[in-house]
């Protein structure tokens, strides 16, 4: 996954590196002044460097951007055959030269053949002004953002001028808001006076966010006692926002856990809420699903490469039929004979668990088998201050989906109908017409086809491996039980309430301390209301 | 709440009092209220639904109420205990479906019945003594089961198995019995025996029988109680209940 | 009292057994040590090891037989007693390693200095005395099974709901055993044990002493699981089991029913996990795996629950196969295994020894009936003849 995002972003910069040089085409006699002054950065006094830099930071062109980054970081040297000035990197004995202006790579040269173009700290605070400048002053409003947001992450007290200049000029609210941010920063750490310091240490902390939080902390050790008290109180309102964003975060992960134990516990609901089947052999359908979407991908990477975005909703269908066949063979080729024996049922299961277990260790090998992510589920986005990725979204998104249809096929169709008649009253279901035993077998099926599809989505997130299914039995069975047994409802809060649960004790416990912990809960919890969160209650119940 | 004479308490042997109770907005129970005498033998009729093993539940600790009294002996409240501690202050109770240790010999049923001390030690170091071989000797006679004492409880008949249960509820030695449906699948011969057998247990205790068979009633010849609906409908003799208007429409008309 | 409760125990097919076990935990060891490795008759070191594993094994499948088989409480956390058994056990064996560690701390084990710490935790206080480990080994597994229980069973938790809590907290138990800083040498467990009792644990003379404990550490939990099951609480048990709401309504409190039997159960199955761990030489969190303790549950289905001599019978049956199998295709073991646990659950729900017994008392059954039907016409030929 790591590579394959490394590539991509590879490919955005290529072809942005195209775009600048059709641009840098256009206008080359422009250029061909620009190359003679940073031709000149070489060989002279600091002095007459900055001299250079302040003339070139007035053409405001930003195809001299490159050119000082590089001076700054001490990577620009000029060719003692020729005088030109290249920006390197060093490759092996040679340096690998790129022309300044263009981009464009110009060959390798011996390191001795090149003079490094001198900088130092006067310099380097001169060119981070006019480079503030330039970009501030770019037409293009996305350079404008990025170049305030830098001055934002590192505020200097020479970025003002610039700033002060660029916000008079700005038209883009956006933008503006950020230059304003930059200023605030960039105020606390300059010698300006003390109210416009108060004014900006407001809006510092309006902006929030740990960077604000380092930065008031560094101006609280020089700052002047006058503004001691502002900059503290400040402090104290970005922690607390950061421990609120940081219990937002915690939550989020909860949601996201819950929604994963929804998908693994969903088709559990069915075949053990509704129908009371203890089936052990459950995690192993979710393992199965996850194997049909590697199979799928398989396949797609051979044959249909192109198709790869689509690889889940082909798997989708295939492993909710390849599980659910599996479960209908189960049901009536096992579990049929072992009605109202749940205890043997539970045996019988766990045998079928290993056996599938086994077969899958045969076919694929006991390894991990890698899972891609299709485009739409990579990445992640920011929301305030929560990171979310995309993959974790989705499979919430998805296990809401699947409970809903779940719901709706048991609440408004025939077939849900006859499935809680059955499960209901099986004499009088059975008198009225209804086949018990297909019922039977077809809700089965379905509660496995459901563990099927929830592998589906596992897979995205998971290790797919024989293995897989094992991990999430328990916690199935805690959530269901916890939920209450036959109650699709339960079953979504007592998802969701130990996922959130487990998240909130995880930074004071640890991962597996909260784990035992939530165990030991449920366990208690159990004993207090044996049949669950959302007990039926009455003589039905007993019988 | 208080509807029945709280004067009638202190001699009664049962007396409930306003007893509610329901599930999930299901009023299984309406405020009833009855009392039984001691020695009495009483008959409760009512139709499905009506709150008569709810009432059954109530009385030997397996259901709470939501509201209302129930003393056993006029001062032991019987909501604040369970199963094991009012079988032991001498309740008993027949279940509807016959319920036996179906993989134990009779005799094994009848002396895991017996009214001995109930422990875990006293238990697992209990030796039969004479005493107790005489008295389940006399509850075989009595229950019919003598030549069988051998067999598994499984293996008998569903009459017989009725029986077995009445006879461990006899080895129990309870003051109180509530037999629910005791005739339900019996044939007529096994009917009018039981109804000689109930009648003849009724000597030495209270009896409170729950039945649908209005034959078998008959039979018994006691004051019969009618419940509908979670609370009682009408009492008195069999001919006065089964001549009341509402009796016939709600259970007997139909 | 305690007379009678032995004498109840001992009946024809128990005497058997016992005397066979006796005598194995005599003869093998015997011929073990006194025949030479070339004589015919000679047992190799490596097969006592092995049948004094099974024997543990068969101990472990005795107790969960006697909750499961005679009071229907299926545990699936059987092998979290066993482990624990086998932890104290093993602290014990850990500490009379003293300054024989690689890094020659005469007071803390390997792994604690290898964690840095620098004094012993509290629960290792007394393990380097040999009565206090077995003493541990019985009690931690009961007091686990007693508050477990108590809380479990007074709320009326039955049936899967209680399978499935007691597999929840053998899994609990599990990652709680994999940390480091719960002192029990997390991932790697205890191992590298020296000897026991002064006698090196891999001379052959300690593996037979080992196997013959094991033996009569069967026979005598045999003899008690008998005496319980023969008495009137036995018989309680069996009815909690097929008429759980009978037994309350006779005045029986069954939670205390329950409670004691699950107690005793788990200290059988301490004794089994302590009596293990020197025989294998290691203990690791993965003896909590729920994993084992349902292929406990299959020895005993294999054998025939509710009876007593079938959970030995199926667990040394099931190993035995395991050890064949894992050697020759160690491929289909879990085929095996899982084609066994729907086998046995369809075709074979009383186990080998239930159902001939079922066989033996209908055979009997059959004879007495032929045997009454000759007597009858025999006391019938006399009146024809006249």
């Amino acid at each position: 996954m790591h590579a394959r995002l490394i590539h991509r972003f590879l490919q955005c910069l290529l072809v942005a590196f195209c775009l600048v040089v059709t641009l840098f085409a256009t206008d080359l006699r422009a250029a061909d002044d620009l190359r003679a002054m940073i031709n000149a950065l070489g060989g002279g006094s600091f002095q007459e460097s900055q001299k250079q830099v302040e003339a070139l930071a007035k053409t405001g062109d930003p195809k001299i951007v490159p050119a000082l980054e590089a001076l700054s970081e001490g990577d620009l040297y000029q060719r003692k055959a020729d005088g030109t000035v290249f920006i390197v990197k060093p490759a092996g004995s040679n340096f690998k030269l790129t022309d300044a202006l263009t981009g464009d790579a110009a060959g390798e040269e011996a390191k001795a053949a090149l003079e490094k173009v001198k900088v130092n700290n006067g310099l380097r605070r001169v060119i981070r002004a006019a480079l503030g400048g330039l970009t501030l002053m770019s037409p293009d409003a996305g350079v404008r953002l990025q170049a305030a947001s830098t001055i934002l992450r590192t505020p200097s007290a020479d970025a003002l001028e610039g700033l002060d200049a660029a916000l008079a000029a700005e038209t883009d609210g956006t933008v503006k808001a950020v230059l304003e941010k930059a200023l605030a920063a960039s105020v606390l750490v300059s010698d300006r006076p003390v109210d416009e310091k108060k004014a900006a240490i407001a809006t510092v902390v309006q902006t929030g966010g740990r960077d604000s939080l380092s930065l008031l902390s560094g101006a609280l050790l020089s700052a002047d006692e006058s503004l001691r008290p502002d900059i503290e109180v400040g402090i104290k309102k970005i922690e607390d926002q950061l421990a609120l964003w940081a219990a937002g975060q915690n939550i989020w992960y909860g949601l996201s856990l819950g929604s994963v134990l929804l998908l693994a516990a969903i088709g559990l609901a069915i075949t053990f809420g509704v129908m009371g089947i203890i089936n052990m052999a459950h995690g192993e359908m979710v393992m199965l699903g996850a194997y049909t979407t590697f199979v799928v991908q398989q396949i797609i990477r051979d044959s249909y490469p192109a198709l790869f975005d689509w690889s889940l909703a082909i798997a989708l269908p295939l492993a909710f039929l390849v599980t659910g066949a599996v479960g209908l063979v189960m049901e009536r080729g096992i579990i049929r004979f072992l009605y109202g024996r749940p205890l043997e049922t539970l045996l019988a299961t766990w045998g079928v668990s290993l056996i599938l277990q086994q077969a899958v260790r045969s076919i694929f090998g006991p390894t991990n088998q890698e899972v891609g992510n299709p485009s739409w589920m990579s990445g992640a986005f920011d929301l305030g201050g929560l990171t979310i990725t995309w993959n974790r979204m989705w499979i919430i998104v998805f296990s809401l989906a699947v409970f809903g249809f779940l719901l709706f096929l048991l609440k408004k169709t025939p077939m849900g109908l006859q499935m809680r008649a059955v499960t209901q009253n099986r004499r009088m279901a059975s008198s009225m017409g209804i086949r018990t035993p297909w019922v039977d077998a077809l809700t089965f099926a379905l509660g496995s086809g459901i563990a099927g599809i929830a592998g589906v989505a596992l897979s995205q997130i998971d290790n797919v491996s024989p293995n897989l299914g094992q991990g999430y039995i328990i916690d199935s069975f805690m959530v269901v039980v916890f939920g209450g047994v036959g109650n699709l409802w339960g079953t979504l809060v007592g998802a969701f309430t130990l996922g959130i649960l487990n998240k909130v004790l995880e930074p004071y416990a640890g991962a597996v301390l909260g784990k035992i912990l939530v165990l030991v809960l449920i366990i208690l919890f159990i004993q207090k209301r044996p049949r669950g969160l959302f007990a039926l209650k009455g003589r039905a119940v007993e019988a | 709440m208080n509807t029945l004479a709280s004067n009638a308490k202190p001699t009664s042997i049962l007396y409930l009092d306003g007893v509610s109770v329901s599930f999930d907005g299901f009023k299984a129970l309406n405020s009833l209220s009855f009392v039984i005498e001691p020695g009495e033998l009483r008959a409760i009729i009512g139709p499905n639904g009506a709150g008569k093993t709810t009432m059954m539940d109530i009385i030997t600790g397996k259901t709470r109420p939501d509201a209302g009294e129930v003393f056993f002996k006029g001062t032991i409240d019987l909501t604040q205990k369970d199963e094991a501690e009012i079988a032991q202050l001498g309740i008993g109770r027949k279940f509807q479906k016959p319920t036996v240790f179906e993989s134990h010999t009779v005799w094994d049923n009848l002396e895991l019945a017996l009214n001995r001390n109930r422990g875990v030690f006293s238990t697992l170091f209990y030796r039969l003594t004479a005493d107790d071989k005489a008295r389940i000797e006399e509850i075989l006679s009595t229950v019919r089961l003598a030549n069988r004492r051998d067999d598994f409880a499984a293996n008998l008949s569903h009459g017989q198995k009725q029986w077995l249960e009445i006879g461990m509820l006899l080895a129990q030695e309870p003051e109180l019995l509530l037999v629910d449906e005791p005739v339900a699948g019996m044939t007529d011969a096994e009917t009018a025996e039981t109804a000689i057998l109930l009648k003849e247990i009724a000597r030495t205790r209270s009896v409170v029988v729950v039945e649908h068979d209005m034959g078998f009633i008959r039979d018994l010849g006691v004051k019969v109680t009618c419940l509908a609906e979670g609370s009682v409908l009408a009492e008195g003799s069999i001919d006065f209940v089964s001549a009341d208007q509402r009796v016939i429409e709600n259970y007997l008309g139909r | 009292m305690i007379t009678s409760f032995i004498l109840k125990a001992l009946d024809r097919n128990i005497v058997i057994v016992v005397a066979l076990l006796l005598a194995i935990a005599a003869l093998v060891p015997a011929l073990n040590l006194l025949t030479s490795p070339d004589h015919p008759l000679h047992v190799p070191t490596y097969i006592v090891s092995l049948f004094g594993k099974y024997f543990t094994y068969a101990l472990l499948a005795l107790a969960l037989d006697l909750v499961w088989g005679f009071c229907g409480i299926l545990s699936l956390g059987h092998a979290a007693f066993f482990a624990l058994g086998g932890y104290a056990m093993g602290m014990y064996l850990m500490r009379q390693i003293g300054a024989r560690g690689s890094y020659g701390n005469p007071l803390l084990p390997d792994f604690m200095v290898f964690l840095n710490w620098k004094e012993l935790p509290w629960f290792w206080y007394g393990f380097d005395m040999f009565w206090f480990a077995a003493l541990m080994a019985v009690l931690v597994p009961g007091l686990l099974a007693f508050v477990f229980g108590w809380f479990a069973f007074r709320s009326r938790v039955n049936g899967v709901y209680l399978s499935i809590i007691t597999q929840a907290m053998t899994f609990a138990l599990l990652l709680a055993f994999f940390r480091n800083d719960m002192g029990f040498g997390g991932n790697n467990g205890l191992t590298d044990f020296k000897d026991i009792m002064g006698y090196s644990i891999q001379s052959n003379g300690t593996r037979s002493a080992l196997f013959a404990a094991s033996a009569i550490a069967l026979a005598l939990s045999l003899i008690i699981a008998s005496g319980i099951v023969r008495s009137k609480y036995g018989k309680i048990l069996v009815g909690v089991r097929d008429a759980e709401s009978r037994t309350r309504f006779l005045g029986y409190r069954v939670e205390h029913m329950k409670l004691f039997a699950f107690t005793v159960s788990a200290m059988m199955a301490g004794v089994a996990g302590a009596l293990y761990v020197p025989q294998v030489g290691i203990i690791n969190p993965g003896e909590f795996d729920p994993a084992n303790s349902i292929e406990v549950v299959i020895w005993t289905a294999v054998g025939g629950r509710g009876t007593l001599i079938g959970p030995i019978v199926g667990a040394i049956l099931v190993n035995g196969g395991k050890s064949i199998f894992t050697a020759a295709f160690p491929e289909f073991w879990l085929f095996a295994l899982g084609g066994l646990f729907v086998l046995v659950t369809l075709f074979l729900p009383k186990g080998i020894v239930g159902t001939a017994r079922h066989f033996i008392e209908r055979r009997k059954e059959y004879r007495k009936a032929k045997a009454d039907e000759a007597a009858r016409a025999f006391a019938a030929e006399p009146q024809a003849a006249e």
